[in-house]
């Protein structure tokens, strides 16, 4: 093993990531204000990264502009989050006063719904819309040559989500708001906050995150029907690792899980997929609530 | 004689609050002592932590000669200290009698697939108590639809059931009516009585504390501030300012 | 008492029937069977108020072990490769069960969740031992001895698993009346108290977690035998869903109620893919939400409110 493999894994890892950590940052996002897994996640990813291929074939396509290629993008994303996530969150406000659990299947439900839908709109036949990659460019490092939308673009496009999510929770009113119902639903509302749009607009924004990673993802490998099914998996897996509806945490357990992952690709490819189940073991093991929770004494 | 239970140097804060300060304290077999303060003063926070819900900063605690500090509830509760809760604490979605006879077929460590709980045989203890608190006649309904008064009763008597050697009751009669209040403290006093358990109680009113205990503390801030005859610590002029508010 | 072993029997009789009048039905019916009883194992759990995610991997498991040996000693009886299946998945069940029931709620499903895929991947990557996603056959064996051709074979299968659904619906059932069930079930309102009780809820998890391992596993030998083949898919995380799915329907009030679930759960998908070809997924995921819009305890419900209502006459 050289240094270059291990740069390649790395720099893999950092890219793989950075789309990890988008849906992921959505799931648990979306799980701190209306305390809901949301098992359609999945197909969030899958319809972002369809619907962003649909828009380069449409629009993009050929005409060799990168501006237009990341316009495809994050229309591609952005639409699927406004129309599914409201639906989503109108679908969830009817069953708002059951249990978790149930509310939980309920998006089980509206994900086997989608997943036909998906085959309905994009049918089996695998897509593939790489464009943008190209046209980004490659760098050299060490010898190696990196595609530059995965060297650069992921990486910074999830940090600067990151970043500006942060902000946007301190210092604005709404985002303020986002935090205070995460932190008491009860309360918040007394003091006025309006859960109802409160949540809307999380969902929106959870949405969008997931379709962003699906549409982040789409020109790096070819979409075919199941692949929501294995991201919402391993996301979960990112998410209760981290710990429920920690933001920062996401950030840190996507970038070992998506290390770990390529490392394992280059030196043990047998572990590449369960590498993400055995680290989210190994941490509850040890921190039984996941790894950026603190544990609260029990009050009775 | 060995004091039943016993803690000492007694620490814990959450935070920046100091919810137990160095608590010494012993109490001795046959005793039946009233523990008052005010709100946020740490009696709860005593409760918890010697029946081994909460571990302390620092100090142990003591049942029965034993160290037991941080020791697990069901450990606790199997050595003979139980308790009931300031919030009741029932099975909802189960009946009134399955929660006794939960509690029974608990005490007698019977727990078994192959026995229905109804025909687990402590019939006669669960309707001696059912019996005891007034709650035959509603003994078949679940207990989510119980009103708060009666929550607290079962609370209480679930515990009763285990027939332990110390009951520690975290206030008993709040949510009971005024008038009711000496009711349910004859029922539970004599209860104890017949099972001969040493009783620890969290009360506020000082009517029912000067009737029913041989004994009280008072905790502020924490601390013991006061501990011994009811006459005694009642008259203290710091106890009557900072706890009962004369 | 008697009544209820009249209706067991004209049940009985009914499925009997039906299979003979319209042997198409053979096979969806043996399904329904075979979900219902691996379903059952999610009812357990669901009792404690806890829900896996993964519980396919325990019809994977059972699954493959009746391959492995069908392969390693062919003419090995069925009834010897259902033992050997079941127990395999009711060991490794409760060995997982150990490290598991200090989970709860979404942390304990998606654990189950994580241990399934382990399990789902290393089957589909061994694929020199395992077959990878082709999966592995299971040649038909025979049954208490006899050797059957395909239609008594199925005959058979049904038969017995019917049997197994009666005495599965009253066994379990039983387990819920005992006081170790009872206890149980006070997992999912008050853990705490139960353990200031002096009871410890691990322990009692622990057991409903080897139950539902061990009813999992049953269901995953028969699957294999039936089908005469297991595929990696059988463990992947959407059939875990399927069976949550059907518990859910089934309602944890009685244990009678997945099978009835599992019945409706294999028509609806059976006619959907009849009549809108592919789409069957979209017409079950309408199916289960409506059902939890509509009736939220599940089906047992219905049985609850009829008797309720009963009462309320009488
Ligand atoms: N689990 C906890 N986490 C943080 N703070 C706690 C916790 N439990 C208790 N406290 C704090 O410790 C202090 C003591 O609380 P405790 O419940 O013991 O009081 P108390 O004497 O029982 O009061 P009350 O009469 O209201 O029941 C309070 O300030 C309370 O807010
Ligand atoms: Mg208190």
């Amino acid at each position: 093993m050289g240094v270059d493999t291990l740069l390649l894994a790395l720099i893999d890892g950092v890219s793989y990531a950075g789309l990890l950590f988008l849906v992921a940052l959505g799931l648990t996002f979306i799980f701190g204000v209306v305390r809901v897994l949301n098992v359609a996640h999945g197909s969030l990813y899958a319809f972002g990264g369809y619907s962003a291929a649909s828009m380069g074939i449409w629009f993009a396509q050929g005409a060799g502009s990168i501006t237009l290629s990341i316009l495809a993008l994050i229309l591609g994303a952005g639409i699927v989050g406004v129309i599914l996530g409201y639906g989503l969150m109108l679908l969830l406000h009817r069953f708002r006063d059951r249990d978790p659990i149930i509310q939980l299947l309920v998006t089980f439900g509206a994900f086997m719904v989608l997943e036909d839908v998906q085959v309905m709109i994009w049918g089996t036949q695998p897509y593939f819309v790489s464009d943008v990659m190209f046209q980004m460019g490659d760098t050299s490092l060490l010898g190696v040559v990196f595609m530059n939308y995965q060297l650069w673009f992921i990486p910074s496009v999830a940090l600067g989500v990151y970043v500006l999510l942060r902000w946007f929770l301190k210092h604005s009113l709404k985002g303020r708001q986002i935090i205070a119902v995460t932190h008491d639903r009860e309360v918040a509302t007394a003091l006025g906050v309006n859960a109802g749009r409160i949540a809307s607009f999380t969902f929106i924004i959870g949405a969008s995150l997931g379709a962003l990673g699906g549409a982040l993802a789409s020109p790096t490998t070819s979409l075919v029907p199941g692949v929501g099914a294995d991201m919402i998996v391993l996301s979960f897996a990112v998410v209760a690792t981290a710990g429920l509806g920690q933001i920062s945490g996401a950030l840190i357990v996507a970038l070992m899980i998506g290390i770990a992952r390529s490392l394992s690709v280059y030196f043990l490819p047998q572990f590449e997929v369960v590498m993400p189940y055995l680290i989210m073991m190994a941490v509850l093991l040890i921190r039984p609530q996941g790894l950026f929770t603190v544990a609260e004494a029990r009050r009775i | 004689m060995t004091a039943l239970l016993e803690t000492r140097g007694l620490s814990l804060s959450f935070g920046g609050i100091v919810a137990a300060d160095n608590i010494d304290f012993s109490l001795h077999e046959g005793e039946r002592l009233a523990v008052i303060g005010q709100n946020g003063a740490g009696k709860t926070t005593f409760i918890n932590i010697c029946t081994g819900l909460i571990k302390p900063d620092s100090g142990s605690v003591m049942f029965d000669g034993k160290v037991i500090t941080a020791r697990s509830p069901r450990d606790i509760v199997r050595r003979g200290m139980a308790r009931s809760f300031q919030i009741p604490q029932l099975f909802m979605e189960h009946t009134v009698r399955q929660c006794l006879e939960l509690s029974g077929v608990a005490r007698q460590r019977k727990l078994s697939l192959f026995t229905n709980l109804g025909k687990a045989n402590d019939g006669p203890g669960v309707d001696h108590i059912l019996e005891l608190v007034g709650l035959r006649e509603r003994q078949h309904e679940l207990c989510d639809s119980l009103p708060e008064g009666q929550r607290k009763l079962l609370d209480v008597a679930m515990s009763l059931m285990l027939r332990p050697r110390l009951l520690i009751m975290d206030e008993p009669t709040s949510g009971v009516s005024t008038e009711e209040k000496h009711d349910l403290m004859e029922i539970l006093m004599e209860a104890l009585e017949e099972q001969k358990t040493t009783s620890i109680f969290v009360e506020h009113d000082v009517d029912i504390v000067k009737r029913y205990a041989s004994r009280v503390a008072a905790w502020i801030s924490g601390a013991v501030a006061a501990d011994g005859a009811p006459d005694t610590v009642l008259a203290d002029p710091t106890i009557q300012r900072e706890v009962l508010g004369i | 008492m008697i009544k209820r072993l009249f209706i067991t029997g004209i049940v009985f009789l009914a499925v009997l029937g039906l299979s003979v009048a319209f042997p198409w039905m053979r096979v969806p019916l043996i399904m329904a069977l075979v979900y219902g009883t691996a379903a059952l194992g999610v009812v357990v759990l669901l009792r404690a108020g806890q829900i896996s995610f993964g519980h396919a991997m325990y019809m994977l498991i059972s699954g493959y072990t009746v391959a492995f040996l069908s392969e390693a000693f062919p003419g090995t009886d069925g009834i010897v490769l259902v033992l050997a299946g079941t127990g395999v998945s009711l060991v490794t069940g409760m060995v997982l069960g150990l490290f598991l029931v200090r989970y709860r709620g979404i942390f304990f499903g998606m654990l189950n969740l994580a241990i399934s895929m382990v399990i789902f991947t290393i089957v589909t990557k061994f694929y020199g031992m395992t077959g990878g996603s082709d999966g592995m056959r299971v040649p038909r064996p025979s049954l208490f001895g006899a050797d059957m051709d395909r239609a008594g074979y199925e005959a058979t299968l049904l038969i017995i698993l019917l049997i197994l659904a009666v005495v599965l619906v009253f066994s379990v059932q039983q387990f819920f009346r005992s006081s170790a069930g009872e206890a149980m079930a006070s997992i999912k309102t008050n853990e705490d108290r139960l353990e200031y009780l002096g009871v410890s809820a691990k322990k009692l998890l622990w057991q409903g977690y080897a139950v539902s391992a061990g009813l999992c596993g049953l269901a995953g030998a028969f699957y294999g035998l039936s089908q005469g083949l297991v595929t990696p898919e059988a463990g992947y995380w959407l059939k875990s869903g399927e069976l949550v799915f059907i518990s859910i329907l089934g309602g944890s009030a009685h244990a009678i109620g997945v099978f009835v679930a599992a019945l409706l759960f294999e028509f609806v998908k059976m006619y959907a893919s009849i009549l809108v070809g592919g789409s069957w997924q979209l017409v079950l995921g309408v199916t289960l939400i409506a059902i939890i819009y509509f009736l939220p305890d599940g089906l047992t419900s219905l049985l609850r409110k009829k008797r309720q209502t009963a009462e309320v006459r009488s």
